[in-house]
């Protein structure tokens, strides 16, 4: 079995507050995959907003908010043990986000190993 | 173990089963649980000595201070014996005389005190999840090798064999009885609550088809967790969850006799059987439970119980799938998955079911089957039959299968 990571991003900051039935529906989806599981760690929501949120460049040069070069930004991850990337994206399919217009990314985790 | 023969004679059966596992706490902890097999011999003795002499010359007025004397006395002897080996032979500096004849204190607070930490050291980590409980029944419990045996429906050999590797164990932890820390108590509290839950499911779903046994073991369970409740040190809010859910449990002991090991639906059992007092009770701890933020799986799952125990609800399903999918995510286990999965029947309908409970891949499960018959049942027969057939192939005990073989043919008219 390989790990990989499942990042989530959306586009509008207002879509970072989900509605009940959006908690519910992200709960049940997770929960499957838990049932399954596949669920290797339940991840973090990273805040999207400015005081919480800081970009840091080259040259000490510290800007608000996460990267605004893209018009969309990360807003949380969790991990999942599947044997392909293929089972990975299937689970990643039935995830709400997309109602949103948000997406995920899916990626194999590399681990490091202390020598 | 002489628990068995005792077991013709009630009285002594009795006596046994309630002063057994107090007698054994009390020697064990002034003793040190290295020498656990030397309590067991003396307090054996003492049993065997009353169903002689009581005998003869008829049942004391108090046979449990009759019991405890005896024990007394012949512990005592044999730390005289020990004293007299180590000062004469082995030349050891002479141990405190006021110590040996000390009294053993069979007072019902010392009692208390020894029975807690004999449950603490009982419940070592690193024994085996089965090996505990096997140990729990006895050592607490009071339970003989055969009872044993019986509840775990398997034989003698692999019982004695069990305990002995979990005794073993327990002298090599060294763990202190004589002072029971906080320290100890907070590093051990886990296990012990584990060790406890585990056993009140041994009698819940247990394999045994002797619903006395089945009581038998619920109510231990719950007899030490009340325990542990009575004491500061040990009362937190996860046990009073875990006592909150045993309670709940309980409460349908008697209806669950009445269905024949049927997945359990608790919309069929005849409420009227369930005991009001101890929901009742459930309730109390569970709102004492739940005083700080602390959300442990035995609070979750007293929750469900909860819910199941209050069938009026009109919105309790979506309450208990919301209560399994937190539980699934503090620990996987396939029953938990499963369960999950009748909740989702039911809030969603069984087509949305179906999609979540294929993808478990529980092929081996016999529960499994029995949950996808179920759900296929209104709209595909033929994988309804497939699936009963297949939780019938892997269903061993006997109630149970014939539950699956009305089903089969009831769906094949």
């Amino acid at each position: 079995m390989k790990e990989f990571m499942l990042i989530f991003r959306i586009k509008d900051i207002a879509d970072f507050k989900p509605t009940p039935e959006q908690i519910q529906e992200r709960l049940n989806w997770l929960a499957g995959i838990a049932a399954q599981n596949k669920l290797v760690d339940q991840g973090n929501s990273l805040s999207p907003f400015p005081e919480s949120a800081k970009t840091v460049r080259p040259d000490n040069e510290v800007t608000d908010g996460p990267y605004t070069e893209i018009k969309e930004f990360i807003v949380g991850y969790i991990i999942v043990r599947a044997e392909t990337i293929d089972e990975a994206v299937e689970m990643a399919k039935e995830n709400t986000i997309f109602k949103l217009g948000g997406n995920i990314e899916v990626r194999e985790v590399i681990k490091h190993k202390l020598h | 173990m002489t628990g068995q023969r005792f077991r013709n004679n009630s009285l002594l059966g009795d006596l046994f089963r309630q002063e057994y596992p107090k007698m054994t706490a009390v020697l064990c902890r002034r003793f040190g649980l290295e020498h656990i097999e030397i309590a067991e011999d003396i307090i054996s003795d003492a049993f065997l000595k009353a169903s002689e002499y009581w005998a003869v010359h008829g049942v004391p007025e108090n046979p449990a201070a009759w019991l405890y004397t005896v024990a007394k006395n012949k512990a005592k002897d044999h730390l005289k014996r020990i004293s007299l080996f180590e000062t004469r032979i082995a030349g050891h500096i002479k141990p405190d005389e006021e110590e040996a004849e000390s009294d053993f204190g069979f007072g019902s607070g010392y009692i208390g005190d020894s029975q807690l930490a004999m449950i603490f050291a009982v419940c070592d980590p690193g024994n085996s999840a089965q090996s505990q409980i096997c140990l729990a029944l006895q050592i607490l419990c009071g339970f003989s090798v055969e009872e044993i045996a019986n509840a775990f429906l398997t034989n003698l050999e692999t019982i004695k064999k069990r305990l002995y590797r979990a005794k073993t164990q327990l002298r090599d932890s060294r763990f202190q009885i004589r002072t029971l820390s906080a320290a100890s108590i907070q590093s051990r509290l886990d296990t012990v609550l584990k060790t406890l839950y585990l056993l009140f499911n041994e009698g819940y779903f247990s394999k045994t088809n002797d619903q006395l046994i089945r009581n038998e073991l619920c109510a231990e369970a719950m007899k030490l967790a009340l325990m542990l409740t009575d004491n500061p040190l040990t009362d937190n809010a996860q046990t009073k969850a875990l006592l909150a859910l045993m309670c709940y449990q309980g409460s349908r002991l008697e209806a669950r006799a009445a269905d024949t090991g049927e997945m359990v639906l608790f919309e069929e059992q005849d409420q009227s059987l369930w005991n009001q007092e101890l929901i009742e009770k459930g309730n109390y701890y569970l709102v004492n439970a739940c005083q700080g933020n602390e959300v442990s799986k035995y609070h979750l799952e007293a929750a469900i119980a909860y819910w199941h125990a209050h069938p009026a609800s009109p919105d309790r399903w979506r309450h208990i799938l919301q209560l399994y999918n937190q539980l699934i995510l503090i620990e996987y286990s396939p029953i938990a998955a499963l369960n999950r999965a009748f909740a989702l029947a039911r809030v969603y309908g069984h087509g949305k079911a179906i999609l979540e409970t294929e993808k478990l891949g529980l092929t081996g499960n016999d529960q499994y089957h029995k949950l996808l018959g179920y759900l296929y049942e209104v709209t595909d027969v033929g994988k309804a039959i497939d699936h009963y057939r297949l939780a019938l192939q892997l269903t061993r005990a006997s109630p149970a299968k014939q539950v699956l073989e009305r089903k089969i043919e009831a769906l094949n008219k």
